[in-house]
């Protein structure tokens, strides 16, 4: 009560101030105002409540038409005011949600964490990027007893929440395996067992699951149906798509998944990657397979995490920093 | 509960005929002008709700007197459809009259005190009241 008595008189003293001047300066003053009263959640009505009291007091003769048409104009402002408060209600519960939402992302975070394993004459790099703030990316690395790397890339259908929930399902089947050795075709076959009697029907996750063992130089894998990777045979100054058929994870019960093999030589290199890479977007038009393979080769002399990192820079400029699905990448070079 | 006055809603028109009882009884029992239109569009909103969804009812004006405080109680009683999900009508953004209209927490917010009981093919009883401050 005593904050709006205040306002008033200051509001009065302006007011008279702007009335016999006209000067920018009250003008200035009178934002400044309106900037405060907002933040006290002042509603319309009630300024105009101030107004027309000042009024008063300044021109105490003032005539009965100007009264009535500010009493008018009063009454039709009930429901600006309404929509303010409306509006501010919204607005904290947004600011809860999102506060919710952030402490989720950061479990994730922690969650989906993965350490890049350090392979004999392998170098890896490998980024994940949300398009909002969960990601419905998933991508692992795990180090077996004998040396081989394993490592998975995954990919909800769809994104936000739904898609990382839908993520973390896939992170801890994938912990319940046992330690030993299993082939990628087994990994993909057990997965889909799990997502076909967890996950909706309508909603579908890819998968690309590959072992490359040292001792052989051998790259071993199985897809359902996950964007085909690239396979870069240094020898020939070549980059070939790494094709795998497989049914996605969850369709259905009895998928079986093909498993393939890859000889790796002396810097041959393979990228695995998400839909949110190849499907960047330059205004409408969507980038073709080509385009990311150049931005590839520009960046290839480099290391494999600086190579990952800076073609996500390049795409995330490309779409004017807005990511429209979540991007990863990940390459392995092998240097020996 | 015997009511001093009452207005029977059933055309658009009944519902110029709450607000000016209300304000009236507003005005009298000492409500300033922010005040007695803040009532006004409450008793609107109640109003309409009546007209749009149970047809017909009454809107009726109680002057409460405390102690220490003077008020306004404002009863909506109709017989129509009652609601399902009370707490969904109270969401904000759930707007009822048109997606335009205040809705119920409009008139929530305008009033001091706000109740609903509702029962599905009984009918709805929403009392509000506001004291001068």
């Amino acid at each position: 009560m005593d904050t709006l008595k205040l306002d008033h008189h200051i509001y009065r003293d302006l007011l008279k101030q702007f009335i016999e001047t006209q000067d920018e300066k009250s003008l200035y003053e009178a934002e400044q105002i309106s900037k405060q009263l907002m933040q006290r959640h002042t509603s319309p009505e009630e300024i105009i409540h101030i107004h027309v009291k000042a009024l008063r007091e300044l021109f105490p003769n003032l005539s009965k038409e100007i009264q009535y048409s500010m009493d008018f104009l009063l009454e039709t402002m009930i429901s600006y005011g309404l929509a303010l408060q409306e509006f501010q209600a919204l607005r904290e519960k947004q600011y809860e949600i999102n506060s919710e939402i952030s402490i989720a992302a950061s479990m994730q975070d922690t969650l989906l964490s993965t350490v890049k394993p350090a392979i004999e004459g392998m170098d890896i790099g490998a980024i994940s990027v949300p398009a909002q703030q969960m990601n419905g990316d998933y991508h692992h690395f795990v180090k077996d007893s004998q040396g081989a790397l394993g490592v998975a890339i995954a990919d909800v259908v769809g994104k936000g929440i739904p898609a990382a929930l839908c993520m973390s399902m896939i992170k801890y089947s994938m912990d319940s395996f046992p330690e030993n050795r299993m082939d990628p075709s087994v990994i993909l076959e057990n997965l889909n067992r799990v997502v076909e009697r967890n996950v909706d029907p309508s909603m579908f996750i890819t998968m690309f699951y590959g072992q490359y063992c040292p001792n052989s130089a051998t790259f071993t894998y199985s897809s359902a149906g996950h964007e085909p990777g690239f396979h870069y045979d240094a020898k020939h100054d070549v980059f070939s798509e790494i094709e795998a058929r497989g049914l996605v994870l969850g369709v259905s019960r009895d998928a079986v998944y093909q498993q393939y093999e890859k000889e790796i030589n002396e810097n041959d290199m393979i990228i695995l990657l998400t839909d949110g890479v190849t499907e960047c977007r330059q205004g409408e038009r969507f980038i073709e397979h080509e385009e990311v393979l150049n931005v590839i080769k520009q960046y290839m002399h480099l290391s494999a995490q600086e190579m990952v990192d800076n073609v996500f820079k390049h795409f995330e400029r490309l779409q004017d920093f807005h990511l429209r699905d979540d991007f990863t990448l990940i390459a392995l070079k092998k240097y020996v | 509960m015997d009511f001093q006055s009452c207005v029977t809603i059933q055309k658009e028109w009944d519902i110029v005929g709450a607000r000016q009882m209300g304000r009236n009884i507003a005005k009298e029992i000492g409500f300033g002008t922010v005040d007695q239109a803040r009532i006004a569009t409450a008793i609107s909103e109640l109003a309409r709700n009546i007209y749009l969804y149970a047809g017909s009812g009454e809107i009726c004006f109680e002057r409460l007197e405390t102690i220490d405080r003077k008020g306004i109680g404002i009863y909506a009683i109709d017989k129509g459809p009652g609601m399902e999900e009370v707490s969904r009508v109270m969401e904000d953004g759930f707007s009822t009259s048109g997606g335009l209209g205040a809705g119920l927490p409009g008139v929530k917010r305008l009033m001091d005190e706000f109740d609903i009981v509702s029962e599905v093919g009984k009918g709805t009883k929403i009392t509000v009241m506001k004291w001068i401050r």
